[in-house]
């Protein structure tokens, strides 16, 4: 690691939201990573790289070190446990609902339920501060199967326009959490970069506080 | 069971090997002699002790880093310590229970059931120093300067060092009057600085403006020595005892300037690390680019109350074997390996004692033994010129 400063993006929604905000704070890719497989790209700015990796391992090189600040989604945040990195800033990008789904009018059964989902933690604790104990089953994609062919009784999943549910039978139940992006910042990086770090959080605070008061 | 079984360590267990066992074991003695020439009394607390004695004041975390057993004799349960601070205060409060200052100090092996950030192991040899039976800021200002010429000593350069106040988060929490769950909720949205949950809460709990706005500067209040003179602008109106931590935080800064003139200061006075068990200056270690804190530290009045004698304290502590992968090299011995060839001619004994006595590492041959000086690592060898025993180049 050189003293500048690497940050961690993850494909996708995340990535296409959060390139308007660092550009803005003066931060362009110098190359198309869609066209690329490339995995650490440079940037307009000489001191900044960007690495782009899988959503739910944003926290994970952010808590380690590997890269000083990331952007991730609340839910990845939740799930991973992320007491390790600070959090100062709410991008306001890619803003889903946390719902509980389950098939359309199903009468959920009395005693234990089967709730499967990715986000195996997140489903515990909502449900056991509901009073519930539930078996959870780790899926890593598909969900709105399983209520379909009785694997569990529901489901917990992010939920954006709720197509998906609707298309497959579900409907949404219960409501845990809202979700948008966050930056997230290394604890050891903060204090001894902070330097450049606080420009950047603050620009990027700014970049977010424009878009709001266009959109409003 | 396959072979692997047979050897695989238990994940986050480490063995440290020749060389870095080297490197550790000299850094664990310069430190020690570091901590003596201060007058610093080494002390070896045991590997096990009853449960409640290593918990004391600690919190939840403590209790869930530390294995458990059930002691035969008594049915009792015994923790393997995961930290030796509580059995260093226990030692103080209780078995020397002398008056006035004291100062220990201890190196020793701690187990952790869980590894404390991704990058540690669930083995770590602690050292550190521990300073009983002093409030003052001077006490904190020693333990500083310990800390960071521990970290010159283990070779690290380009320090940061991070200072806080926990009583400053203290008296605000006091003043709004949260209850328990509440407290643990804000401190827990502090440890992230999560500025947008921290503003839902404050509007969600508390209806006094002008006490949320301190909250939500005290997130902010980060970064060079401008943050106290702000802090001092907007806290110390408040209480006598937010006035004097912040007093007793730009003493601390000034002195660590003056004397660690390398040294780059950052204050953080919503840094709430340690929070269930310190009650005043807070500090740690970080240096460029690397993800934690190396070493931390901070005041702790209150724990020797259990052992019946309340007693201010001050300390930091560090992981050596953490501290050598950063920095520290193999320490190449100037004194060279020399190989002996395997004989009992008193002479050439004679020889290997004295250059043993003088530090030289001298390595026998064994019979049977087919390899060579070279293959043994070694650099001279004891050879027989005009009837004495003379070290030669390999």
């Amino acid at each position: 690691m050189s003293s500048g400063i690497i940050i961690a993006l993850s494909k996708g929604r995340i990535l296409k939201e959060t390139l308007p905000l660092l550009a803005d704070a003066g931060i362009e890719l110098l190359e198309d990573p869609g066209k690329s497989r490339k995995l650490i790209f440079p940037t307009t700015n000489e001191h900044v790289s960007i690495v782009i990796i899988r959503a739910t391992d944003v926290p994970t090189f952010v808590e380690h070190g590997a890269a000083d600040i990331g952007v991730a989604g609340k839910d990845v945040l939740m799930e991973h446990g992320a007491s390790g990195v600070y959090e100062p800033l709410d991008l306001n990008i890619a803003r889903c609902k946390l719902m509980v789904a389950a098939k359309v009018g199903a009468v959920q059964p009395v005693g234990r339920i089967k709730v499967a989902t990715k986000f195996v933690n997140i489903a515990r604790s909502y449900f056991a501060e509901q009073g519930k104990q539930v078996d959870v089953i780790k899926l890593y994609g598909s969900m709105e199967l399983a209520p379909l062919v009785g694997l569990a009784d529901c489901i917990v999943d992010v939920v954006d326009t709720g197509n998906t549910l609707r298309a497959n039978g579900l409907e949404p139940t219960e409501h845990i959490s809202y979700v948008s992006s966050r930056l997230i910042v290394n604890k050891a990086s903060m204090k001894t970069k902070n330097d450049i770090l606080d420009g950047l959080i603050k620009s990027l605070a700014d970049a977010v506080e424009r878009r709001k008061q266009d959109c409003s | 069971m396959s072979i692997a079984d047979r050897w695989l360590l238990p994940e986050g267990v480490e063995e440290i090997l020749p060389n870095q066992a080297a490197s550790l074991e000299s850094l664990r003695r310069e430190l020690l002699d570091l901590y003596r020439s201060w007058g610093y009394e080494l002390v070896i607390p045991p590997l096990v002790e009853y449960l409640e004695s290593l918990l004391i004041g600690s919190g939840n975390d403590l209790a869930l880093q530390t294995f458990k057993l059930t002691d035969q004799s008594t049915g009792r349960l015994m923790g393997v310590r995961a930290d030796m601070t509580p059995q260093v205060a226990r030692i103080d409060a209780h078995t020397l229970n002398r008056q006035g200052p004291v100062r220990l100090c201890y190196a020793g092996d701690v187990l952790h059931t869980k590894p404390t950030s991704l990058s540690a192991s669930r083995s770590a040899m602690q050292v550190g120093v521990e300073l009983f039976g002093h409030a003052g800021v001077e006490s904190d200002i020693e333990v500083i300067l310990l800390m960071l010429d521990t970290l010159t000593v283990a070779g690290c350069e380009d320090i940061h060092l991070d200072l806080g106040h926990v009583a400053i988060y203290r008296v605000l929490a006091e003043l709004a009057g949260l209850d328990e769950a509440q407290e643990m909720t804000l401190f827990d949205i502090y440890q992230r600085k999560s500025v947008p949950e921290l503003a839902e809460f404050l509007d969600a709990n508390l209806a006094d403006s002008p006490l949320k706005d301190k909250f939500i500067v005290l997130s902010e209040l980060a970064g060079d020595q401008q943050v106290l003179a702000r802090a001092k602008a907007l806290f110390a109106p408040v209480s006598d005892a937010l006035a004097q931590a912040i007093d007793d935080l730009q003493v601390i800064a000034d002195t660590i300037k003056a004397r660690k003139p390398g040294v780059v200061l950052y204050f953080d006075l919503g840094e709430l690390r340690g929070y269930h068990y310190h009650t005043g200056a807070v500090f740690s270690a970080y240096l460029p680019n690397v993800g934690h804190s190396v070493a931390s530290g901070g005041r702790y009045d209150h724990i020797g109350e259990v052992f019946g004698r309340a007693r201010a304290a001050t300390g930091f502590s560090t992981d050596l074997a953490s501290l050598i992968k950063i920095k520290r090299q193999a320490t190449s011995s100037s004194l060279p390996l020399v190989f002996a060839p395997n004989s009992s001619e008193p002479a050439l004994l004679e020889e290997v004692t004295k250059l043993r006595q003088q530090g030289v590492r001298v390595v026998v041959s064994l019979s049977g033994q087919t390899e060579t000086a070279e293959e043994m690592g070694c650099t001279q060898q004891l050879t027989l010129q005009d009837g004495r025993w003379v070290m030669c180049a390999v």
